[in-house]
């Protein structure tokens, strides 16, 4: 069952466009940020989080580099595969388009990666090499004439996830949203959750000074400190209902000695 | 000891015609016919290997049975055979067997080294060579568990398949810790090395071929001839065979052996002393090498004449040679054999109990480690049962490799196998669970420790100049637990410096000098006492005693009965001992001292008091001894001596006297002298002197009584028929002689009794006031009798008057067991008498002897006796032996879990220093052996009140709170990883770098702990002074128990979940990575252990300030530095999520929430439940606050101002 929706999903020639209908809660300022999520993957695997060659992608004169990438290492005739390793084969290839009414909501995909990242861990010169040749697709392919450094998609996704469930920038919607405004967004559901048993979703975020939206430490905050000041109360009252008087220790201590024979 | 004190040594043939008419001596006297003097030739020869006889005999053999008690009034006859039980002994009586023995063929080096050759003469205390070096020292470092247990975990790591560190950082912490220990060690051994060299390549004079040539040190050899000149350094052991001296002694100095500064005496055999080196010949028959620096028995065989050699006729390499021109010997014992490189063994090493206590943690922490990786490793192997059909092409898992030419499974070893890969990869992960560098952490911290305490001026010394030293470096914290303190009385609460106080001659007592004055060393002019004039010199004796001017004048008048008796009693004390007198120069050309060196400090104090009367001693030889009485020189005889033994506890001298009497002067303590006195003569002296006896014990003075026996020629001659016949004995010589000397020594005339005291230390009773306070029970274990026991008791505030004394002595078994019940019934009934009212309870004290003991120690009644004598507030045991007194340590230490210290500066001490848990050697007058044997060494007793009350009281409270510190964070750390492991499918991964995991326990952690346990102090020095009941809350382990270690651990998973959870659930749903994530939580971890820490700091300096906040900036700087690292996965992480506000806000929360149990806890516990030292600390506080005009009123009244 799970390898025949495997099959379908990495079956190239089925189309596998859908379309949704969003409904804006409440004004969105931009720039609005477009996050695919997933459930249940674990970026944070240890046979996966490790399946990268980080020379690899820096240098273009080591492609050749592809220790820890197994088993998306070579091709079967042996050439190495740029990028290699796990990571970089499972790409995640959904694409969201979005639209408001008529009008086209263009999706900015400069940018979404870490200047770090696309300045140094991505070699400017390097461009992949027999990606995704292999009897099993994993995910995503790569334009072969881009450079690492600006394949973007590829940056975010192997900055991997610290935990199962999570979000990864798509794109930059550089325009407001108003309340109640309807958006359909069409979208190519290339990717295949089935064969981690996930589950994909759509975010879309503005962002504030403390990042997205996050009703926990709000939560947290609250109940904490009210616990703190329960706690505070609570002492001060013992304290007045019974202050501890400042006994002499020496009779303290022949008690207790006492006590202990 | 009586080792080397034969005061007969060999003197030349009295009449030998080369003997030049000495002009003061006269002749020998009438009474003692010509013939005489050849035979007396062999009998002082033959007197030698009496004492040979005497002192090879195993002393600790004779203890063992427990008849042989260390009187306090034999002592300054010699208590050398109780004195140095404390190495181990190995002379024996018995006749050495072949296969024992060791042959030495004196001057002939290659026969001697046949068949077997002996070690050359080379030392070698460097450990390593070149070539050993890396092996041996990894071998020894790796006795350590902890780095086995690293090493495995290392080892384990390098496995493909559970590499959960990269290899580099596997070893990286353990390398660290095996180069640092390893440098250390090498530059240790290299300064070895080169003190070895040096020493090896000294200059010894060896002869060969007819001269004695230069030949370095390493190349002496067994049976070789050695001349070594005055102040050389002996190369080798050898046996003296001729000395400059014609009578054969030298004299050397032991210094570097045992420390004693006084000169010993060595002889040479009569046999050999006059033989030329060339002629030299004859064979040794000696022990194996053994380390008894106290014994040697050997045979030596001169051409089938045999003679024995003792401990007196062998010279140990590290004496130095002193007084004598030369001396020359045969080595027998060379280069690794020697007695000194047999001892040379480091500081005994102890665990501690908060160690002890740490262990039981661990294996704790073990089953939790174990459980932990349990949990994951079942937790994997369900997640990879439910996921088993997914694995093949799930994404993150990719169990199918497609790169070959089949499809082939990538590392997959079916589930069995992954499931133990992951529990192995767990164990690694959570190793630190287990704080390896705690046991390092603790070393630095004794060391800290250690230094603190030497540097403690409280604790120094200056009339010895001396530190206290630490000598176990490894016990700091067991200063803080002491429940029992047994002390040595003598030199340990006492000074050991005696000073005579008072005489009773003929039954009067002259004691009005007694009072003041004391051991002034002379100045100059304001000297009025005896000296003597020389060639224009003034001798003078080095100490002045007071003298009771009645006494003097008695003296002085010179005419009649009583006079002659009194001159006969100082007489006896400046001829009935073994005092050598040496003279020292001084600043003024014309004035010399007479110093008296000899073992026993009664001994000089008796004949520096004799010198006071005017009866100097001047000279002593082998044959007379000089004596200036009231300016005139006199030279007396020496026909015969009697050494002291254990078994008559006297000694004796026989005497030619100028007026050709022969007179026998007998000394020794008063139990088994009145036995030998003739009753019949002068019995109301004796009766008064009986009298003075007790008045001077019960002063506490030391008492000896001296007697007196004129010798007829009749007598004289059956003596020397018996003493002769004895010596040449072939079996059981020794008893013989003691018979024979028994045998004369009867129907003596009583002389007097002499008062010695000896003074109390400075402070001690106000130390033993804290010590009793601080619920420390101070028992007293001496070899004094019983009177100047309980009365040196009441000087040192040990009893007072309120307690009700249980005093036994028994002779029996039966009557042990009778008097140990009664004990028992009288201290219940006391007891249960006020119930209801503890502060009025009757005070005990168990007051016991050496004799009951011998019948309850190692018996059926070693239990009564512990009842009682725990039920007792005091337990004061006179005339034990040392053995003895190690027993009664024995007997708390077995019985109880309480810590038990022992002090003492005698050799006498050793056994007990050794078995207490705590052993502390006073470096006093008695030589060094006590301070070898010791943990800690000091100068004075009151010292051990600063060091336990103080040091110790510290010192447990901080190396408790530091590895409770240590096994909570690390568990923190690992239980952040642990959660984490809960959310990456159980396959261990860490968000947190691996490099931060390393340098966790080892940068980030590792400083403000060993900085904290070095300098925290929770009182200070004058609260813990001043209230020495805040000692207990060591004795009760307060501190470190079970009870906190859980709710430690408690702590530590609620804080650990804080880290964990407040994190995770603010990123549960959003764009964060690993890295990023990482880097919260190792701050956040770091940030608050050391906050936790910095919570429980109580004395803040600028170091606490800088480890603990300079901890958090170095880990921030840490992991930037490891987010710069383009290589890492975490590349610029760091940088990006301190520009978050949602960080902050999460760091903040963790570091609250984190704290609040603890916080909570310590509010309720300081405010609601105080700790003894929680109120001291108030008051210390309220005080500072209150200003320091209002420091002086008391604190009771002070707190009941307080109180409404």
């Amino acid at each position: 069952m799970a390898n025949d929706k495997v099959a379908y999903v990495q079956n190239e020639g089925i189309d596998k466009t859908c379309t949704r209908i969003l409904t804006v809660p409440k004004d969105m300022g931009r720039p609005i940020y477009v996050y695919y999520q997933l459930d249940n993957f674990y970026q944070n695997h240890r046979r996966y989080v490790r399946s990268q060659n980080d020379a690899q992608l820096r240098d273009a004169g080591k492609a050749n580099y592809t220790s820890d990438c197994a088993p998306e290492k070579k091709t079967s005739d042996g050439s190495p595969i740029v990028p290699c390793g796990l990571i970089a084969w499972s790409l995640f290839n959904d694409t969201y388009s979005f639209v408001r009414g008529n009008e086209n909501l263009a999706v900015n995909k400069k940018g979404i990666s870490w200047k770090s990242d696309r300045e140094h861990k991505f070699g400017k010169d390097v461009y992949p090499k027999n990606f995704q040749n292999g009897t099993l697709i994993g995910g995503g392919k790569l334009d072969p004439n881009k450079p690492l450094s600006e394949q973007e998609d590829l940056i975010v996704w192997m900055r991997t996830a610290a935990l199962p469930t999570f979000r990864k920038l798509y794109g930059k919607i550089e325009t407001d949203l108003k309340e109640n405004d309807t958006i359909t967004v069409t979208l190519e559901n290339n990717y295949n959750a089935y064969s981690f048993s996930g589950k994909k979703k759509l975010v879309l975020s503005t962002t504030s000074w403390l990042g997205g939206k996050n009703d926990f430490l709000g939560f947290a905050y609250l109940s904490f400190g009210g616990l703190c000041f329960f706690l505070a109360t609570a002492f001060t009252l013992a304290y007045m209902i019974n202050p501890r008087k400042l006994e002499d220790p020496l009779s303290l201590s022949r008690t207790k000695n006492l006590l202990d024979h | 000891m009586a080792t080397h004190r034969p005061l007969l040594a060999p003197s030349p043939p009295l009449l030998s015609p080369k003997d030049p008419p000495d002009p003061q001596g006269p002749k020998l006297p009438d009474p003692i016919p010509s013939p005489l003097s050849q035979s007396y030739s062999r009998r002082t020869g033959s007197s030698r290997s009496r004492s040979s006889d005497k002192t090879a005999p195993d002393p600790l053999g004779e203890l063992r049975s427990g008849s042989i008690l260390d009187r306090p009034g034999s002592r300054h006859v010699g208590r050398a055979p109780t004195k140095r039980s404390g190495s181990e002994r190995a002379g024996s009586q018995r006749e050495l067997a072949d296969e024992e023995a060791r042959f030495v063929y004196i001057n002939d080096p290659a026969r001697t080294n046949q068949p077997v050759r002996f070690p050359d003469n080379s030392i070698r205390t460097a450990k390593y060579s070149v070539l050993s070096f890396l092996p041996r020292n990894l071998f020894e470092q790796f006795h350590r568990v902890a780095y086995v247990y690293f090493l495995i975990l290392a080892g384990l790591n390098q496995v493909p398949q559970l590499g959960v560190f990269s290899p580099v950082a596997s070893v990286l912490p353990l390398a660290f810790v095996l180069g640092v220990t390893a440098v250390k060690d090498a530059y240790e051994d290299w300064r070895r090395h080169r003190s070895d060299r040096a020493e090896n390549a000294r200059i010894a004079h060896v002869f060969s071929d007819g001269e004695f040539a230069p030949k370095p040190w390493r190349e002496v050899q067994v049976g070789e001839l050695v001349r070594v000149a005055a102040n050389e350094t002996l190369p080798c052991d050898m046996v003296v065979l001729s000395t400059s001296d014609p009578t054969g002694v030298a004299y050397v100095q032991t210094i570097n052996l045992d420390g004693e500064s006084n000169l010993k005496t060595r002889y040479a055999r009569q046999e050999t002393q006059a033989v030329a080196p060339h002629a030299m010949a004859g064979t040794i028959r000696c022990e194996r090498p053994n380390r008894n620096i106290y014994g040697f028995h050997a045979n030596l065989d001169l051409g089938g004449k045999k003679v024995s050699l003792g401990p007196s006729n062998i010279i140990l390499r590290g004496c130095e040679l002193k007084n004598t021109a030369w001396a020359l010997g045969v080595a027998v014992y060379t280069g690794k054999d020697t007695k000194v490189m047999l001892n040379s063994s480091g500081a005994p090493s102890k665990r501690s109990r908060l160690e002890a206590h740490m262990n039981r943690e661990t294996i704790l922490l073990a089953v939790a480690l174990a459980a932990l990786c349990t949990i994951v490793s079942a937790l994997a192997g369900a997640w990879l049962h439910t996921h088993r059909d997914e694995l093949d092409d799930m994404p993150f898992y990719r169990k199918r490799d497609f790169s070959g030419r089949e499809p082939d499974n990538y590392e997959w070893y079916g589930i069995g196998w992954e499931i133990a890969f992951t529990f192995m990869s767990a164990v690694i992960q959570f190793q630190v669970l287990i704080p390896i560098a705690l046991y390092i952490s603790m070393e630095l911290v004794r060391v800290g420790q250690a230094y603190f305490m030497i540097q403690d001026k409280d604790m120094f010394d200056e009339s010895t100049n001396s530190r206290l030293q630490c000598r176990a470096l490894n016990i700091n914290e067991d200063l803080g637990q002491i429940k029992y303190v047994f002390s040595d009385k003598t030199g340990t609460l006492t000074e050991n410096k005696m000073e005579f106080r008072c005489a009773s001659v003929q039954g009067v007592d002259y004691s009005s000098g007694g009072g003041g004055g004391g051991s002034d060393e002379y100045g100059g002019a304001a000297y009025n006492g005896p000296s003597e004039i020389v060639n224009d010199k003034i001798l003078r004796p080095k100490m002045t005693v007071a003298t009771d001017p009645e006494l003097r004048n008695l003296l002085r008048a010179g005419t009649g009965y009583k006079a002659r008796r009194a001159c006969d009693f100082f007489l006896a004390l400046a001829t009935c001992n073994t005092i050598v007198p040496i003279e020292v120069d001084t600043s003024d050309p014309s004035v010399k001292l007479i110093d008296y060196q000899g073992e026993s400090p009664d001994e000089q104090a008796l004949v520096y008091a004799a010198a006071a009367y005017g009866f100097v001693l001047i000279e002593r030889t082998s044959g007379h001894i000089i004596i200036d009485i009231f300016g005139e020189r006199q030279r007396f005889d020496v026909l015969g001596l009697h050494e002291f033994d254990s078994d008559r506890k006297r000694m004796s001298v026989i005497i030619g006297c100028p007026d050709k009497t022969v007179k026998l002067f007998v000394k020794g303590a008063d139990s088994s002298m009145f036995g030998v006195i003739n009753r019949s003569i002068s019995s109301d002296v004796i009766h008064a002197t009986k009298t003075h006896l007790h008045n001077y014990s019960s002063l506490g003075l030391r008492t000896l009584v001296v007697g007196v026996r004129e010798l007829n020629q009749k007598d004289f001659e059956e003596w020397q028929l018996a003493y002769e016949r004895a010596s040449t004995a072939l079996v059981g010589r020794g008893g013989l002689l003691k018979a024979v000397a028994a045998s004369i020594e009867t129907n003596l005339e009583i002389l007097g009794a002499s008062g010695i005291e000896d003074r109390l230390q400075q402070g001690v009773p106000e130390a033993i006031e804290s010590l009793r306070q601080a619920g420390i029970k101070v028992w007293v274990l001496t070899g004094d009798k019983q009177e100047t026991a309980i009365s040196i008791g009441y000087s040192c505030r040990l009893l007072t008057g309120e307690m009700t004394q249980i005093v036994i002595n028994s002779y029996s078994r039966e009557s042990c067991r009778k008097s140990l019940e009664e004990a028992i019934a009288m201290c219940s009934k006391l007891r249960t008498i006020s119930p209801s009212a503890p502060n009025d309870r009757v005070a005990l004290a168990l007051i016991i002897d050496g004799n009951s003991l011998v019948y309850i120690l190692e018996t059926d009644l070693e239990e009564e006796l512990f009842k009682v004598a725990t039920m007792c507030d005091v337990v004061l045991c006179c005339r034990v032996a040392p053995l003895q007194k190690a027993g009664i340590v024995a007997l708390i230490k077995n019985r109880t879990d309480d810590m038990t210290l022992a002090i003492g500066d005698g050799a006498n001490d050793v056994s007990m220093i050794q078995m207490a848990d705590v052993g502390i050697g006073i470096s006093g007058q008695e030589g060094r052996q006590a301070v070898m044997a010791s943990d800690f060494a000091m100068g004075q007793f009151r010292f051990l009140v600063p060091l336990l009350l103080v040091h110790g009281h510290w010192n447990y409270q901080r190396m408790a709170y530091m590895i409770l510190y240590n096994f909570y964070r690390n568990a923190v750390f690992v239980f952040v990883l642990f959660w984490y492991v809960l959310y990456t499918a159980f396959t261990l991964t860490t968000a947190i770098t691996e490099w931060s995991s390393v340098l966790y326990s080892v940068i980030y952690t590792a400083v403000p702990t060993i900085v904290v346990g070095i300098l925290d102090k929770d009182l200070s020095r004058r609260t813990l002074l001043k209230y020495p009941q805040l000692y207990g809350s060591g004795q009760r382990e307060e501190k470190y128990n079970l009870k906190l270690f859980i709710l430690i651990m408690m702590d530590t998973v609620w804080q650990s979940l804080a880290i964990y959870f407040i994190p995770f659930l603010a990123y549960r749903h959003s764009e964060i990575d690993g890295s990023s994530l990482g880097d919260l939580w190792i701050l956040a971890v770091v940030i608050l252990v050391n906050i936790h820490l910095a919570l429980d700091v109580i004395r803040w300096n600028w170091i606490t300030h800088a480890s603990i906040w300079g901890s958090i900036v170095a880990t921030v700087i840490c992991v930037m530095v490891i987010d710069s690292l383009v290589i890492l996965p975490g590349f610029w992480a760091i940088y990006h999520v301190l520009g978050t506000g949602s960080f902050w806000l999460c760091l903040l929360a963790i570091i609250v929430v984190g704290m609040i149990p603890h916080f909570a806890a310590k509010a309720v516990t300081e405010h609601f439940m105080p700790s003894d030292i929680q109120i001291a600390r108030e008051l210390e506080k309220f005080h500072n606050s209150d200003g320091a005009n209002r420091s002086e009123i008391p604190l009771r009244t002070l707190m009941q101002q307080q109180q409404p």
